[in-house]
């Protein structure tokens, strides 16, 4: 290096010093230390005591661990393909060349930012039992078979769906993003399925997915990230411990209450710590699930 | 080079206003505390009125009162953070599990040097409210504002019902009855209008059916949540979902309002009879005006005990690490104090102040003659009554209590729910709980073993 680069390779560090602190601060150091954490008693009052891998060998024998990874990815299985169907739905509509098309992106995008605590407290009338505005609608229709709605968010059946169906108000965000990916869409490929013959069906099926397929993978990657770490919805519309009898009880939600009001502040580490492994698996299968059907227009 | 003299001066300049703002200083030469409370909303006013008089009281200290949400919660970890507040407000079960890890400051110590002894001092207050601040010998914390429990009926109702509105049922069999035949049906449906009594109307003390069913959850240092009494508790929570239809009363039960709104289930009068806290009165005052009820105690246990009650209260405490230790007792003891000789609302002050304002009970024995006489609430006396009661239960003494309670909540669930029998529920938590509290009391050596004297840290005087 000479005397030159030396002195702007310094301005550089100088310059970024503060991002650099702010890293290692407040995300390098604490992910490390929950790491060591992880293999101690740790009440955060007191300092931790190393005690190996007892946390991870109790976990697997905690039953609430398996009930809420169970409800996480049971939530994660639904709302994922929900949510994908749904946001991919409304990019295709929105795309379409109509009067107002503006208008109706923002109207479809305004949901995504109401912050969760406030659509969690507007959900919370909408699913109500008896007068909320969904079995308002859904009574008089399914009144017609003799049968009734349920009370949602009290109801253990129905809890979670509820919450996925909340949760597909919210697909805006990657709606956007699929929305964006469609006019990457070279118009020449629809124009040659067309003098092929192809229906607009075929035309979905073999070129617009074909195309959107990296977009999707993104998609779906973020979708499980979010979902595994579902928290806030549940913590205000049901409650810490997930009623009703545990049915909204999720992985976050445990850990949460572990660490916070158990003051189990190890245990929760080594709950985190696998979560984040979990995540990464299936991020793995997604990708190599993903590979051999992604194309990338080149 | 010029930019990196930049950099380096951004980055002082950074650390300048940084030193700044750590050392601006209080102008007055009073020592300030600052003290953390949940209570926001008429309860937050009658503390501010409390903490006011207090600094009027003297020249030496200024109390800050500071409305935090999850106060605990947060008092835990700036403990951990060594900066806690020097007086935090904090519920009993935390006096349990904060003490278990050495994050509070004995008050034995403070209570002796004023020249009390602690059994004197704690003889001040109605037993329930005494024990449940001191802990493996030693006081923790002191009562702020307490509370007790009894049934509220609403008498309309009970005239409709062909009911003498000015007896309440006596006996657990007699507010099954009374429930019965305050409960309304529509004639077509066959939905539920009305009921007499819900055990989940309000839930809040699911582990309260055991206790009040002569049984018990802990027998000294054991867990006792699987007994006969206890399945009889839960039997007879179920009872209610078979005998009016769980389905009847989901879609029911779906229609309540929050508890502080006029659409709540016992305000609305879909609820004729509830176990509420002495605080029932402030909200009923706010949002059902004119509701003509009364208060009794529980009915009376399986086995006859006519004065069961449950207790509670708000407690104060001084973290561990505080900065002004002996200013925050200074504090704390005149929130415990009163003038025993008020006569006038301007004569009242510390306790009586502060449960003269939040319309609630004082836990200490003696009251003044104007707080006997001129209390807002117009059942106090039998709220008195209940306090003094022997047999006014609390939660049990256990650092892992809200481990404990969530279990317990989730039998009253899958019961209720009819997910469950009462044995099989309470079977798994027996386990459950046994298991953690084992663990609790292995870990609690462990760090003994580790840190002999987590004490050292706490501040003494």
């Amino acid at each position: 290096m000479t005397r030159r680069e030396r002195q702007s390779f310094w301005n550089g560090i100088a310059f970024t010093a503060p991002w650099l602190i702010g890293l290692s601060v407040f995300t390098l150091y604490p992910v490390v230390a929950s790491l060591y954490y992880s293999f101690c008693d740790y009440s955060v009052l007191q300092a931790p005591v190393w005690t190996g891998a007892e946390n991870y060998t109790r976990l697997f024998r905690d039953d609430l661990f398996w009930l809420s990874l169970k409800n996480t990815l049971i939530f994660a299985a639904l709302s994922i393909p929900f949510g994908t169907v749904v946001s991919l739905s409304l990019a295709l509509l929105l795309n379409c060349e109509v009067k107002g098309t503006p208008l109706f992106r923002t109207i479809f995008y305004l949901p995504s930012i109401v912050p969760l605590v406030a659509s969690s407290m507007l959900w919370l009338w909408i699913f109500n039992g008896s007068y909320g505005l969904l079995n308002f609608a859904l009574n008089p229709i399914l009144g017609l078979f003799g049968a009734k709605a349920p009370t949602w968010l009290t109801d253990p059946n129905w809890a979670k769906p509820a919450l996925v169906m909340m949760g597909l108000w919210g697909v805006g965000n990657s709606m956007v993003i699929y929305l964006a990916g469609l006019q990457d869409v070279p118009k020449e490929l629809y124009e040659a399925a067309e003098i092929d013959g192809a229906t607009p069906w075929r035309q979905f099926w073999h070129v617009t997915l074909p195309m959107l397929s990296p977009v999707i993978y993104f998609n779906v990657i973020m979708g499980i990230i979010g979902s595994l770490q579902t928290f806030t919805q549940a913590f205000i519309m049901t409650g810490p411990d997930g009623p009703p009898a545990r049915s909204t009880l999720f992985y976050a939600l445990y850990l949460f209450t572990t660490a916070f009001y158990d003051l189990r502040m190890g245990y929760a580490s080594a709950m985190a710590w696998i979560l984040f492994i979990i995540i990464v698996i299936l991020t793995v299968f997604a990708t190599k699930w993903f590979e051999k059907r992604m194309h990338y227009g080149r | 080079m010029k930019l990196r003299v930049l950099a380096v001066r951004i980055s002082r300049l950074i650390a300048c206003s940084l030193v700044v703002v750590g050392c601006q200083k209080k102008t007055d030469d009073k020592v300030h505390i600052t003290y953390w409370e949940k209570w926001t909303g008429v309860e937050g006013e009658a503390m501010q009125a409390t903490v006011d008089a207090f600094n009027r009281s003297q020249d030496r200290i200024e109390v800050e009162y500071l409305a935090v949400s999850s106060a605990d919660r947060k008092t835990l970890v700036a403990t951990a953070g060594g900066d806690p507040p020097d007086v935090a407000g904090l519920y009993t079960y935390n006096i349990y599990s904060f003490a278990d890890d050495a994050a509070l400051t004995p008050l034995d110590v403070f209570i002796q040097r004023d020249g009390y002894t602690v059994d004197a001092w704690l003889g001040r207050y109605y037993p329930v409210y005494a024990d449940m601040c001191s802990y493996r010998g030693t006081v923790w914390a002191l009562p702020s504002t307490p509370a007790v429990t009894g049934l509220h009926w609403n008498k309309a109702l009970f005239r409709e019902a062909g009911l003498d509105p000015e007896r309440p049922p006596q006996t657990l069999r007699e507010l099954d009855e009374f429930a019965e035949k305050l409960t309304k049906r529509d004639p077509k449906t066959g939905e539920l209008l009305q009921i007499g009594f819900l055990p989940q109307e309000p839930g809040w003390w699911t582990w309260a059916f055991p206790l009040w069913f002569d049984g018990q959850l802990m027998d000294g240092d054991r867990i006792t949540a699987q007994t006969p009494e206890n399945e009889a508790s839960f039997d007879w929570v179920q009872s209610y979902s078979r005998k009016y239809g769980l389905d009847a009363i989901k879609s029911f039960t779906s229609g309540f309002g929050n508890f502080s709104s006029p659409q709540s289930a016992f305000f609305s009068g879909k609820v004729a009879m509830v176990l509420q806290g002495v605080w029932l009165n402030n909200f009923i005052r706010q949002y059902a005006p004119g509701l003509e009820y009364g208060v009794t105690g529980w009915p009376a246990t399986p086995r006859g005990v006519k004065d069961f009650t449950i207790a509670d209260s708000d407690v104060l405490a001084i973290p561990r690490g505080s900065k002004h230790p002996d200013e925050a007792w200074e504090f704390i003891k005149y929130v415990s104090s009163t003038n025993p000789k008020a006569q006038r609302r301007e004569d009242l002050t510390g306790m009586e102040l502060l449960c003269y304002l939040q319309e609630k009970n004082s836990p200490l024995k003696e009251w003044s003659p104007f707080f006997e006489q001129h209390h807002p609430h117009p059942h106090i006396d039998l709220f008195r009554a209940l306090a003094a009661s022997p047999h006014a239960a609390s939660i049990p003494k256990i650092g892992i209590w809200e481990e404990y309670r969530r279990e317990i909540t989730n039998v009253f669930e899958g019961v209720r729910l009819l997910q469950s029998t009462p044995s099989a529920a309470l079977d798994y938590c027996q386990a459950r709980v046994e298991g953690s509290w084992t663990w609790h009391t292995t870990n609690l050596a462990r760090r003994a073993a580790h840190d002999p004297n987590p004490a050292a840290k706490t501040t003494r005087p």
